[in-house]
């Protein structure tokens, strides 16, 4: 028999006010095992965890149920304060009557009932525990970042700097991600390429760094300090060690009908390219897709040309393996496809263009060298509207919830450009709200407004209208004045929403982290660990956990870096007790535990079956701990009961349940 | 295919056209139109009225008709496809309004908003195919530059007409280019017309009608198309310049498959 003690939280009033806990130390006292019951304010607290360890001592407990928060928050907590006291940390079980419980029901009487319930599953659970010991398992010193964007740029460096290896795994021909699309940066407005340039040369010429462009993350498997990841490289069909960068297949190739990504397709760039000429690595790859050499074998200018005899239109996609300790996902954004908000017109005229877009036509490496100009005409314009919240606070299907943050400062920068350069140019912007939470935004806005004259109209716009001479009518209405308003403008710029690469469900089901309704990778918690995923060794960098600003990735790939680096300083971490294990006298060899195993843990091997009335050889099922998660999937699918999952088992789930239900 | 058929009071009257030809075009396209028996007006408008049933339970009497003849319900007009595609969601979706019309009606069997309905240009749409009925073209208006105007009842709200786009509409662009003539996108063509405010004030609809022509014509339409006989009728008043003649979609229907002197059913 147990000697099971229990140990009530207030948490303050967050418990305290819904569920009456000094009743519930009463009711649970008479559980069978329970010799002690006691209730504190803070269990959390060195006080509280103290009155636990010397109740361990002093009753000689051997098992401790602890009715507080979720586990998510403190099972580890008090785990580690059971077996500082000398008890085994698995016979530590939390019943969460906070977020179960005290914080989403209102009735004291119902609540209290409810955590009386709870706390008898646990106390239930802890009566059939065995103390558990964690095994060790090897880290891996070196760290995969997928994504090489300024995010993981900035990861990347970080971890390198703290002198492990970083391999980047990025998609395009060229690392530097949306940042190397952008013109200017706010609030102080310096040059984007001046700024990471710099960082993109450092990241390429570390010693530490290994850099795969044109390349995918194929397969991982293995877990946290022991990753396997199959990294796709994709046919460059140019040699990366031999080719010089001199530029010349880009001007010889007969192919430049090819809409220009980094662009956003406002230009078209040549099938041989690099996707901007700052490019890390500089060397071109063939798009095969539109490549006349791949298309009809007749053609081959660009090996020709090639004094350094680079292209190779034999070379393939090659997997390559490596291991690694932590994996960092940066995937970044896109912006959202506007086809569903055609009210603004952005697929029937060329004048109506989005953000990012102006941000190449600002930019002087871009389609129209810098200029300021329509799409249409290539004509200056003299009037133009920026609308905000183009599919972000969205209610409607159409869009998105969230607020994509980013969008009202880099609408103050635009506005704020092009009246500085072009005095003559009108500029409004419709807005919502103007949100500019950030160290200098306001100022920032405000003197786009004060310094430089943008008209701020809060209100929406509801249409815009091409007109047949070419320019657009923009209709929306003015809050303030509560007025419509009737407007002529020459182009139009939508701040459409951002969100998450496309990429990331495939990314995350690989890794097995999960994301949230908007594809934005969840965090383990979304206050006191915002850089690491649920899933161990899986790190959070940029916009692929939620929307943020250049200054925030930056800070936040710092902060990823950090855990990363404390994970792979450590030599050997300890494993998860809490896997699956085979009855070899139940199991019949059938493979079903097998097939649904997401980590590839179960093995079979034939082995000598002794029981009573039995000896043979059976093929019977394996589990690898070091790459078992715990999932329970096996247990649960295995149809002679011969799974079972040390600290879950079926009995005792079946004892919790039985408890609820008594 | 038969499909139950609920012209509306319009049709009867100061829209025949849009019925006449309709009935034409489907000899021809293979399909049958069966009118149904004593159908009554659906209202015209959608009572935006929660806790208003009277003037939903003649949209479910024919709804609940066609559920019994195991057909599609058919219409054509826009008022009469909006309401009663809106009451069908209603009895499908919404308890309150369901239990009430049923517990007033006593059906047989309750309603519960089983009856698929069907524009006119759905059918052609989603189940002949614009590339069939191209085929089936014997007079194709090649050369005509021709606005499809939408009107709002036709496309909105979206999610419950499930008809198209409400933004960026090419049902009828689709419909026009199988007829073989060129469509005029123009941006008016999903605003509404006036439509009742006519009533009320005539200067409404005559300034969105004026808008609507002046945008249409700038873009080059020789003429507009309509499934609407309100937006028809206030198209109509219009003293704009720029006015171009507006027809029912199905009169060109009817003229592109050579059946516009034919018979109907």
């Amino acid at each position: 028999m147990q000697r099971i003690g229990v140990f009530v939280c207030h948490c303050g009033t967050n418990i305290a006010a819904t569920v009456d806990v000094k009743k519930v130390v009463e009711l649970v006292r008479f559980e069978p095992g329970v010799v002690h019951a006691e209730d504190y304010p803070y269990m959390c607290s060195e006080v509280g965890q103290q009155k636990i360890a010397e109740a361990i001592k002093e009753k000689q407990l051997t098992g401790v149920v602890v009715c507080s928060c979720s586990p998510r928050m403190h099972e580890a907590t008090f785990r580690n304060c059971a077996e500082k006291a000398g008890l085994n940390p698995y016979m530590v079980e939390v019943a969460n009557i906070r977020e179960h419980c005290s914080w989403i029901h209102k009735d004291m009487e119902e609540a209290t009932k409810k955590a009386v319930i709870l706390a008898r599953a646990a106390i239930a659970k802890v009566n059939l525990n065995t103390p558990l010991q964690a095994g060790e398992s090897p880290v891996v010193k070196r760290a995969l970042v997928i994504g090489g964007g300024i995010a993981g740029i900035q990861t990347a460096i970080d971890i390198a700097e703290a002198g492990y290896k970083v391999d980047i795994v990025e998609k395009t021909p060229s690392i530097g991600g949306r940042m190397s699309q952008l013109d200017k940066t706010f609030p102080t407005l310096d040059c984007s390429s001046c700024i990471l340039t710099p960082k993109m040369v450092e990241v390429s010429t570390h010693p530490n760094i290994t850099i795969h462009t044109y390349s995918e993350v194929d397969k991982v498997s293995g877990f946290v300090g022991n990753f396997t990841v199959d990294i796709k490289k994709k046919a460059r069909s140019v040699d990366l060690d031999k080719c010089t960068g001199c530029g010349v297949c880009q001007q010889k190739c007969p192919m430049k009908k090819v809409p220009n990504e980094f662009n956003r397709e406002l230009n078209t760039r040549s099938a041989i390219y690099t996707p901007f000429a700052q490019a890390v690595p500089n060397v071109p790859v063939i798009d095969r897709e539109h490549c006349l050499m791949f298309k009809t074998g007749k053609c081959g200018v660009c090996s020709k040309v090639c004094q350094a005899g680079a292209v190779d239109y034999e070379q393939q996609d090659e997997i390559i393996t490596e291991k690694y300790g932590a994996i960092v996902v940066a995937t970044g954004f896109d912006i959202i496809k506007l086809d569903k908000y055609d009210e603004y017109a952005y697929s029937q005229s060329p004048d109506v263009i989005t953000s990012l877009e102006l941000e190449r036509i600002m930019n002087a490496a871009g389609p129209t060298n810098g200029h300021l100009e329509r799409m249409s005409d290539h004509k200056p314009p003299k009037n133009m509207v920026f609308i905000q919240c183009v599919g972000s606070r969205c209610a409607d299907h159409r869009g998105k919830s969230y607020c994509s943050k980013i969008c009202c400062m880099y609408t103050a920068k635009h506005a704020m450009l092009i009246r500085d350069k072009y005095p003559d140019v009108n500029v409004t912007v419709f807005y919502i709200d103007v949100r500019t939470p950030g160290k200098n935004f306001d100022e920032f806005y405000r003197r786009a407004v004060e310094q430089y004259h943008v008209n701020y109209i809060k209100g929406q716009v509801g249409k815009v209208a091409p007109q047949p001479d070419g320019s657009l009518l923009v209709q929306g209405v003015d809050l303030i004045d509560n007025k419509q308003i009737v407007m002529n403008a020459d182009m139009v710029v939508l701040a459409a929403a951002i969100e998450p690469n496309p990429d990331i469900r495939k990314i995350a089901t690989m890794l097995t982290a999960s994301i949230d309704t908007n594809n934005f990778l969840t965090e383990a918690h979304a206050k006191l660990r915002p850089v690491e995923s649920p899933t161990a060794g899986i790190f959070l960098s940029g916009v692929t956990q939620g929307p943020k600003d250049i200054p925030e990735t930056v800070s936040q790939a710092g902060a990823a870096a950090v855990k990363v680096i404390g994970l792979l300083a450590k030599d050997k971490l300890k494993t998860n007790p809490c896997t699956a294990k085979c009855d070899v006298m139940m199991c019949n060899g059938c493979s079903t535990c097998a097939n649904v195993c997401p980590y590839g843990a179960i093995t079979y091997e034939d082995q000598e079956v002794r029981g009573p009335g039995v000896r043979e050889v059976r093929r019977v099922a394996q589990v690898n701990v070091a790459l078992c998660q715990g999932c329970g999937a096996c247990t649960g699918a295995c149809p002679s009961g011969a799974m079972d999952l040390q600290g879950f088992s079926n009995r005792q789930l079946i004892s919790e349940v039985d408890a609820i239900c008594r | 295919m038969k499909y139950s058929y609920y012209p509306g009071c319009t049709l009867k009257n100061k829209a025949q056209d849009l019925d006449l030809y309709a009935r034409r075009a489907a000899v021809a396209l293979g399909f049958e139109l069966v009118e149904i028996p004593e159908w009554q007006c659906c209202g015209g408008v959608y009572p935006l009225g929660t806790d208003e049933i009277a003037s939903k339970l003649s949209s479910v009497r024919a709804l609940n008709y066609a559920k019994e003849q195991g057909q599609d319900l058919i219409t054509l007009c826009s008022a009469c496809h909006h309401v009663l595609k809106r009451v069908n969601d209603d009895m499908k979706n919404v308890a309150d309004i369901s239990d009430r019309a049923n517990n007033y009606m006593q059906l047989d069997a309750p309603y519960k908003g089983e009856t698929t309905v069907v524009h006119f240009l759905e059918v052609l749409r989603d189940r002949i195919g614009f590339d069939e009925l191209k085929k089936k073209v014997v007079n194709p208006l090649t050369g005509k530059k021709i606005g499809a105007y939408y009107g709002c009842l036709a496309l909105r709200p979206g999610k419950v007409l499930e008809f198209d786009d409400p933004e960026n509409p090419q049902i009828m662009e689709d419909f026009i280019r199988a007829l073989g003539a060129e469509p005029v996108i123009y941006p008016y063509r999903n605003e509404c017309c006036g439509a009742y405010t006519a009533l009320e004030d005539k200067n409404i609809p005559a300034k969105r009608t004026k808008m609507i022509f002046d945008s249409a014509d700038g873009f080059g339409a020789d003429m507009l198309i309509t499934a609407c006989p309100l937006c028809m009728y206030n198209l109509n008043k219009s003293e704009a310049d720029s006015k171009v003649p507006v027809y029912y979609f199905t009169e060109l229907l009817a003229e592109a498959l050579g059946v516009k002197e034919g018979v109907e059913q």
